[in-house]
């Protein structure tokens, strides 16, 4: 066994923090921060003039075949840097599928523009009324010679205000099943018919709800077979399951504990030195640890040609779910002050520790809720009988 | 990264598996209590793999890294044997690590590895180390007295006290005229705070190993199990349970194994990865036994049914170390330094 990731991915790490110390100015962390938008124009192509956004590909579609190991290595400082990355992470969910699905003639179109952080792209799949049965949607998509006319609503489709595309799951065949009558398309944001409303979250995220009325679009954008838009939408999901590392509460870890080692109370003692915080931050290091070995068991069961559905659903219950408990646990430890917001006076650990407790309600259930992976484990992993929900 | 076994490890583990599946059914378990010693399974299990494996080639033992040991380990905890292999290999590296001073007993033990020996894991009071863990079966004792770690041959009264996890658990004088030192001050701090690091490790493992045994068996339990004209484990509130435990239980795995590979390969990291490999191998071990026996409703609390023995060790074998919670005490110490440092 071999816990280190490697020296490859050690010299990519030190490549990425150069780059991250050159390009990502504190500026853009606060200004992500403050309008709830996780991404950044300027940032973002910075990142795909690298070839960064999907690193890993094979060079003939502009990748640099970079291990998963490496890539764990890339994502883990973007994460310790708390850089902006929603837009490369929901592009990168989008071209995965392309890439795999796509004709050629779509991935000259898109692939390219994507990659060189060019174009972005947003996620529609859930609905007012369709939330982890994202199959029983009702957004439709009506053929109308070589157009489609879609109509329907969507909720959220984060970064849909900033992105170029949304890839949305619609119904174009009420005869049969729910799951066997769905096409994927990828709509540009700016065809008529299209309003974005936005939906703020308690995380302090903004994302959006989203409206089609008489959408036309060309066939050109719809990806993969008609009808066989759950099979597409699965290869994505697989993707968006894959691919966690550090995490939040990795960096709000080390600057908990950074402050705590600095500050001092009335009385001269540090804040360190209290057995609460103590504890408290200890338990969370512990948990931090095993949510880092689940997501790089995840990496090395995809790099050793496994599919970690399991693994990757034991890692996001854990890790989302120890995030939230964590998180609670150091607001409470900052006693009165842990209420204080960032940017407010004496606001303990600069507002990120108040931040995290709100953020990490989001983390339970985007992604695949926490029941949603439970009953992954259950049924695929234990093989216990399936659930009649 | 490499997550994988070598060839060796696998041929030790399968080894191991294979003397325990014949030798270690449940009925054997229960016909050690309460003392919690079956010498004749030890004496077969020494020649599988004897508690010298863990001390290095030069000096008789097979060269075994701490890794290698926690894999053993899992075996052990996951079968609920009744023999002293982690107290023993704790020793048997403890002797090695004083040099010359533990050589005459450490060749002792290579050449008969059957011999129980023991490390106090708490201080000794008085002159009596209390509730040391095979205290009642060892006859080499290692203890810290003060500033002393001393060693003591010979047999205890040879009786356990009464106990949750049938532990061969006794007090032990040290006070004996025939004792001699291992070393002093601060190396002899220094060698037992490893040795508990490493009884850490390896108890993690071994909890492992219980965990999820524990849990495999409420698993098939709640597969066969039918109520309401259904497979209890069909029901959510049951697969939840069952879901959250494996997921512990899969992380407890892995960080006691990286604690274990840390010892010979990232040892800066060393005493902070095995405090938190033990505690939190503890809670997956209890939480998934205690999961496992709720989902045998009435039976898991009869003793006819064999999950009550994991579920009373997985409380019972951590306390070893005392309350868990000075565990976080101690992994803050690891992490941050002692309190008050400056």
């Amino acid at each position: 066994m071999d816990f280190r990731l490697g020296p490859k991915s050690d010299a990519f790490r030190a490549e990425v923090r150069a780059f991250l110390d050159e390009h990502l100015d504190p500026e853009i962390i606060e200004r992500a921060h403050r309008s709830g938008t996780n991404h950044d124009k300027d940032f973002h192509r910075a990142i795909g003039a690298q070839g960064w956004i999907a690193a890993s590909w094979p060079a003939e579609y502009g990748g640099q075949e970079r291990d998963p190991f490496e890539m764990t290595a890339l994502r883990d400082e973007l994460r310790l840097a708390g850089a902006p990355t929603d837009g490369m992470g929901l592009s990168l969910i989008v071209c995965q599928t392309i890439r795999r699905v796509a004709t050629d003639e779509q991935k000259a179109d898109f692939l390219p523009r994507a990659l060189a952080g060019e174009i972005t792209m947003s996620l529609g799949y859930s609905e007012p009324d369709s939330g982890s049965d994202v199959a029983s949607i009702k957004t439709s998509a009506v053929r109308d010679g070589d157009e489609w006319v879609i109509n329907g609503q969507k909720m959220f489709t984060t970064l849909a205000h900033v992105a170029d595309y949304v890839f949305l799951l619609a119904r174009t065949n009420h005869a049969v099943p729910k799951h066997k009558g769905l096409t994927m398309f990828l709509v540009p944001l700016d065809s008529p018919g299209i309003e974005i409303h936005p939906v703020h979250t308690v995380g302090g995220e903004r994302t959006n709800a989203t409206f089609y009325t008489d959408v036309r679009i060309s066939d050109h954008y719809r990806i993969g077979e008609v009808d066989r838009g759950w099979d597409v939408m699965t290869v994505a999901l697989t993707f968006e399951r894959g691919g966690f590392g550090l995490s939040e509460a990795d960096r709000v870890w080390e600057q908990a504990v950074g402050w705590a080692e600095e500050t001092r109370r009335p009385d001269g003692s540090r804040v360190i030195d209290d057995a609460g915080v103590r504890e408290r931050l200890a338990t969370m290091r512990m948990h931090n640890e095993v949510a880092r070995l689940l997501a790089y068991r995840t990496t090395f069961v995809a790099a050793t040609g496994g599919l970690p559905g399991v693994e990757g659903s034991m890692h996001k219950l854990f890790y989302a779910e120890s995030m939230a408990a964590d998180a609670a646990e150091l607001v409470d430890m900052l006693g009165s002050e842990g209420v204080l917001q960032r940017g407010e006076d004496g606001a303990p650990v600069d507002g990120w520790v108040e931040h995290l407790f709100r953020h990490a309600a989001v983390t339970t259930i985007y992604g695949g809720t926490s029941e949603m992976q439970r009953s992954i484990i259950a049924e695929r992993g234990l093989g216990l009988p399936r659930s009649s929900r | 990264m490499d997550l994988n076994l070598t060839d060796e490890q696998d041929e030790v583990v399968s080894a191991v598996r294979a003397l325990l599946t014949d030798r270690c059914p449940s009925d054997v378990v229960r016909a050690s209590e309460p003392g919690g010693f079956d010498p004749e399974l030890w004496t077969a299990f020494c020649r599988v793999a004897g508690p010298t494996i863990g001390v290095a080639e030069q000096l008789g033992g097979g060269g075994a890294s701490l890794l290698d040991l926690e894999l053993v380990c899992e075996q052990l905890g996951s079968f609920l044997a009744p023999v002293p292999f982690i107290d023993c290999v704790v020793a048997a590296r403890t002797l090695a690590a004083v040099g010359d001073p533990g050589r005459h007993c450490l060749d002792a033990l290579v050449a008969e590895p059957s011999t129980v020996s023991t490390v106090a894991l708490g201080p000794v009071v008085d002159g009596t180390a209390t509730l040391v863990t095979s205290g009642s079966i060892a006859g080499v004792l290692i203890a810290l007295d003060a500033d002393e770690l001393v060693l003591v041959t010979g047999a205890g009264d040879g009786a356990a006290r009464g106990n949750l996890g049938s532990s061969p658990l006794a007090d032990r004088s040290v006070r004996d005229p025939g004792r001699s030192v291992l070393a002093t001050r601060d190396l002899a701090r220094a060698v037992h705070q490893q040795a508990l690091d490493e009884w850490r490790t390896l108890m993690g493992g071994a909890l492992v190993g219980l965990g999820a045994a524990a849990l495999s068996i409420g698993v098939e339990y709640a597969k066969n199990r039918h109520q309401f004209g259904a497979p209890i484990g069909s029901f959510q509130s049951i697969a939840r349970d069952l879901a959250e435990a494996a997921t512990l239980v899969d992380g407890a795995r892995l960080l006691a194994r990286e604690a274990a590979w840390a010892r010979s390969e990232d040892d800066e990291h060393f005493a902070p990865l095995s405090s938190m490999a033990f505690l939190f191998a503890t809670r997956a071990a209890r939480r998934a036994s205690t999961v496992a026996l709720h989902v045998h409703g009435g039976y898991g609390f009869t003793l006819e049914y064999d999950i009550q023995l994991y579920y009373r060790r997985a409380e019972a074998w951590p306390l070893g170390l005392g309350d868990p919670r000075r565990g976080v005490a101690h992994l803050a110490d690891a992490l941050f330094g002692p309190a008050g440092a400056s």
